[in-house]
């Protein structure tokens, strides 16, 4: 049944990629480039769905896991050259190895303590990079993936590489958690969730399973990360502020943390909602203080009105509602 | 004058713990509640307290009701509730828990006056007055847990089940503490247990639960006597 | 030599403001259980009360009970008409673990973004009232000055009337009690939600003199941007942790414990260490001792 689900989602998300793709030929260069962030922001927030709606265990620190992977993939670029799609693998297993042992701390922690280490984490792991020269200080390293191919055409921009590239990583770890999820380990994760003890007595190894949640989460946070800094062109400890780890936990919350399929709605957001904060900031006039302010503002509003109102997201209030429709009807 | 409970009925989400469920406590009276476990003792206590809420019925003590208000303003109408368990805050001193029962009364004078007369019911805590309260054995657990409640300068005290776990002779020497508070203080005691012959022995009037239901209700000694009782809960 | 008394001095001063924030963080914690990641936002806002006292009213002996006052108000504020709602909301459901931390995080977002929206992301002064030029002994200039032996006494001075208060007083009695057992404490009539609610505030007004006391021990201006609360929000945490989250004494001795510790490693390893120290301390603090230096056992184990 689940499966089943997945697969639908797939398909509409595949239906939504190729829409996107025609899109990407008729839109501005602007436009692009948030579609390719979107992409990001997708597996990104994927990636903490998996981790606190499937396993329950919170994590306020994805964006460590992020620097990860862009600095691993950075320094193989750099430094040894390494082919992008390598660099790419690269990241993934790296991040994946910081999360196995993030996530053996965090099997032995419960909510507050497990959100404040990944909270420590996160502010103090960036700073690292001032540490080892190889990883340059404040000012980064650059991270190219280099110019599209030229059997692409003449007028294939690089935002637009960007965008396939980033797309093409979605969908691809869009389709692999979704299998995960639907198979025994997404539901061990699931029955560790709502009953600990209990799934301990069903014969499931919750600790085990939680340390393969983390680890598979910061896998895909470790591409997000690597993602992420090619779309920057640099990677930065600035690039990987508290506040992205706050807004990937914020668009993981507006998606609804019990589903994946609501994943674009967070994704959607993070990038949009600078945009019309801009135009509410122009519409009312309103002073520069503000207008700065104006996004920070309605992530956050955004972020307490869905935790109060729509706890479990739009996709699952969705279905409630309608299955207590159909409930209705058959009575 | 007296606590007067009408068609009780209580539910814990779908279950229907108390159903109900009509019985009258007179003032000065020990009244035994007994019934097996989870008969629905606990939630109907509970619920005159104002921890639980209840789905219809009424209850009054002394012409309040109980079942719209909150616990910290029951217990002000001298209403005072012993929970299951040895109810009370291992964290805290003896002497601390003890000023917990008189928090929320104005006269200081009195609440010592009260903690005296307690400390003499009760010599062993008087004894242990600044230990911590998990340094104390169960049955002293049990005193300093009614202690706690006597604080509160009740008129009328509930119980829930303050046999449970403790040794034959302690349960002999609490109720027997029970059956003279209630003599001496003219206290009125609404007693929940599951040991039916002990509870019997010291209470005027008796209602057996079952199932959330009154199965029988009576005076202490009728109960005793009737064949049913005996055969379902006092095993002989 | 002087170096390493300059280092432990700095260090226990650093300490006595975390154990502030630490101590708010324990506040919370014990009043509704839950981990208030908006503290140090708290903290900034009373600071910018501080601040608007100062610059009206101009001292500093105004400006603090100032903060205070605003920080208690804002945390009553916040605990009656936000939290109170959202644990009666997200008591049950699938992430209802998760909602109240993603809830705070949320509360830190909103503070942030109108605290900059107010006063502006430029950096603004609070001048302390006294030097906070190092004592010289000698030819050695000592790095404890006027300013930091204050902040030490006043630390000391609130810790001791914030734990009279505890142990000595009915409200003290009233506020343990419906931390340790909230339904014992009904049942003995203690209004247990006007006790939350006060738990809230004693912790805002605690955190705002952190955040006064953050401010002028660094190099006495501040914005919303500014390091010294990101510190704050992490060190009052992790001091709050290696206290064992509920107890007071524990917050404290957490603080100095962290204070030391930074300070330490600042000095002799690197200051590139500044914000990772921090952390790999709560890691070691979790897996050797999992309740704290004082603290209940199988607190934070599932
Ligand atoms: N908090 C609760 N949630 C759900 N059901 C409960 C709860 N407390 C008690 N019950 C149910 O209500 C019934 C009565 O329980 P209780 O009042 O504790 O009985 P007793 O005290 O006589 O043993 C039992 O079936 C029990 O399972
Ligand atoms: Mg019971």
């Amino acid at each position: 049944m689940h499966r089943l689900k997945s697969s639908n989602n797939l398909i509409y998300f595949f239906v939504f990629g190729f829409i996107l793709f025609l899109a990407s030929n008729r839109v501005d260069e602007l436009r692009v480039y948030q579609g390719a962030s979107i992409a990001v922001f997708v597996i990104a927030i994927a990636s903490i769905i998996l981790l606190t709606g499937y396993s329950g265990q919170v994590s306020l620190g994805h964006g460590a896991l992020l620097a990860i992977g862009a600095y691993s993939a950075a320094v193989a670029r750099n430094e040894f050259n390494v082919p992008v799609v390598v660099c790419f693998f690269i990241a993934v297993l790296s991040s994946a190895l910081g999360g196995v042992l993030l996530g053996a701390a965090a099997a032995r922690l419960t909510g507050p303590y497990l959100a404040g280490v990944t909270l420590a984490l996160a502010i103090g792991l960036p700073s690292l990079a001032n540490q080892f020269p190889i990883l340059g200080g404040e000012q980064g390293l650059i991270f190219d993936v280099g110019f599209p191919p030229l059997s692409l055409g003449e007028e294939f921009t690089q935002y637009k590489w960007f965008f396939w590239i980033s797309s093409l990583a979605a969908l691809i770890s869009m389709w692999l958690l979704s299998n995960i999820l639907g198979s025994r380990y997404g539901r061990n994760w699931r029955a560790g969730r709502s009953n600990e003890v209990a799934a301990q007595l069903a014969g499931i190894n919750t600790g085990r399973s939680k340390i393969l949640a983390f680890t598979i989460s910061a896998g895909v946070a470790g591409l997000a990360g690597a993602l992420l800094s090619m779309t920057i062109g640099t990677v930065s400890p600035s690039a990987f502020p508290l506040a992205l780890s706050f807004s990937l936990l914020t668009g993981a919350v507006l998606s609804g943390v019990t589903t994946l399929s609501g994943v674009m709605i967070g994704a959607v957001t993070l990038v949009a909602i600078p945009e019309i904060a801009d135009v509410i900031a122009n519409r009312i006039g309103a002073s520069e203080r503000i207008t700065t302010n104006l996004p920070g503002l309605m992530v956050s509003t955004l972020l307490i009105i869905t935790v109060l109102f729509v706890p479990h997201g739009p996709v699952e209030q969705h279905r409630s509602r309608k299955a207590k429709k159909l409930v209705q009807k058959k009575n | 004058m007296s606590l007067e409970v009408s068609q009780l009925t209580i539910h814990h989400g779908a279950i229907c713990a108390v159903n109900d469920v009509s019985f009258t406590v007179k003032q000065g009276e020990l009244v035994a509640v007994i019934g097996s476990n989870g008969a629905g003792k606990t939630t109907l206590l509970r619920t005159l307290s104002g921890l639980n809420k209840a789905t219809r019925g009424s209850a009054t003590w002394k012409g309040h009701n109980l079942l719209h208000s909150k616990p910290e303003l029951i217990v002000r109408h001298g209403v005072s509730h012993v929970s299951e368990g040895k109810a009370v805050i291992p964290e805290l001193t003896v002497n601390e828990n003890l000023e917990l029962g008189a928090i929320w009364r104005k006269n200081k004078k009195e609440s010592v006056a009260s903690k005296s007369e307690i400390t003499s019911i009760f010599p062993r805590l008087g004894e242990r007055l600044n230990q911590r309260a998990d340094t104390l054995s169960g049955g002293e657990r049990q005193m300093l847990a009614i202690g706690r409640a006597l604080m509160s300068k009740p008129e009328i005290l509930l119980l829930d089940e303050p046999s449970l776990g403790l040794a034959p002779l302690v349960v002999e020497q609490i109720f027997q503490t029970i059956r003279d508070l209630t003599t001496s203080m003219g206290l009125t005691v609404v007693l929940v247990e599951q040991n039916a012959m002990g509870a019997l022995k010291i209470a005027d009037s008796g209602v057996v639960l079952n199932l959330g239901k009154v199965a029988v209700s009576g005076s202490a000694t009728s109960l005793i006597a009737d064949p049913q009782v005996r055969a379902a809960y006092l095993g002989y | 030599m002087i170096q390493f008394i300059n280092t432990l001095l700095i260090g226990i001063t650093a300490g006595s403001i975390y154990s502030l924030m630490a101590i708010a963080i324990v506040l919370v914690w014990r009043s509704t259980r839950v981990i208030n990641f908006a503290q140090a936002g708290m903290a900034l806002l009373s600071t910018y009360f501080g601040y608007e006292a100062m610059v009206h009213l101009n001292s500093f002996w105004i400006a603090l009970p100032v903060a205070m006052a605003g920080g208690a108000a804002v945390a009553a504020f916040i605990e009656l008409v936000f939290m109170r709602f959202l644990l009666k909301r997200s008591a049950h459901g699938a992430i209802s673990g998760v909602a109240p931390i993603i809830a705070t995080l949320g509360l830190l977002g909103v503070i942030r973004a109108l605290t900059s929206s107010i006063w502006g992301g430029q950096d603004v002064r609070i001048v302390g009232p006294v030097s906070n030029v190092g004592y010289s002994i000698g030819a050695n200039t000592l790095a404890f000055s006027p300013l930091k032996l204050l902040i030490l006494v006043t630390v000391i001075v609130l810790v001791l009337l914030l734990s009279l208060l505890f142990q000595k007083s009915s409200i003290g009695l009233s506020l343990r009690a419906s931390a340790f057992s909230p339904e014992i404490a009904r049942l003995s009539g203690i209004r247990v939600d006007a006790v939350r609610t006060l738990g809230w505030s004693l912790a805002g007004a605690s955190g705002a003199v952190a955040g006064m006391f953050q401010t002028v021990n660094g190099n006495g201006s501040f914005s919303p941007d500014s390091i010294e609360f990101s510190l704050l929000l992490v060190s009052g945490f992790i001091a709050a942790v290696i206290g064992g989250l509920d107890s007071l004494i524990g917050a404290v001795i957490g603080g100095l414990v962290l204070g030391l510790v930074i300070s330490f490693v600042l000095m002799y390893i690197s200051s590139s260490l500044f914000f990772i120290a921090p952390f790999v301390i709560l890691l070691i603090v979790l897996f050797l001792r999992p309740q704290g230096i004082i603290g209940a056992k199988a607190a934070r184990r599932a």
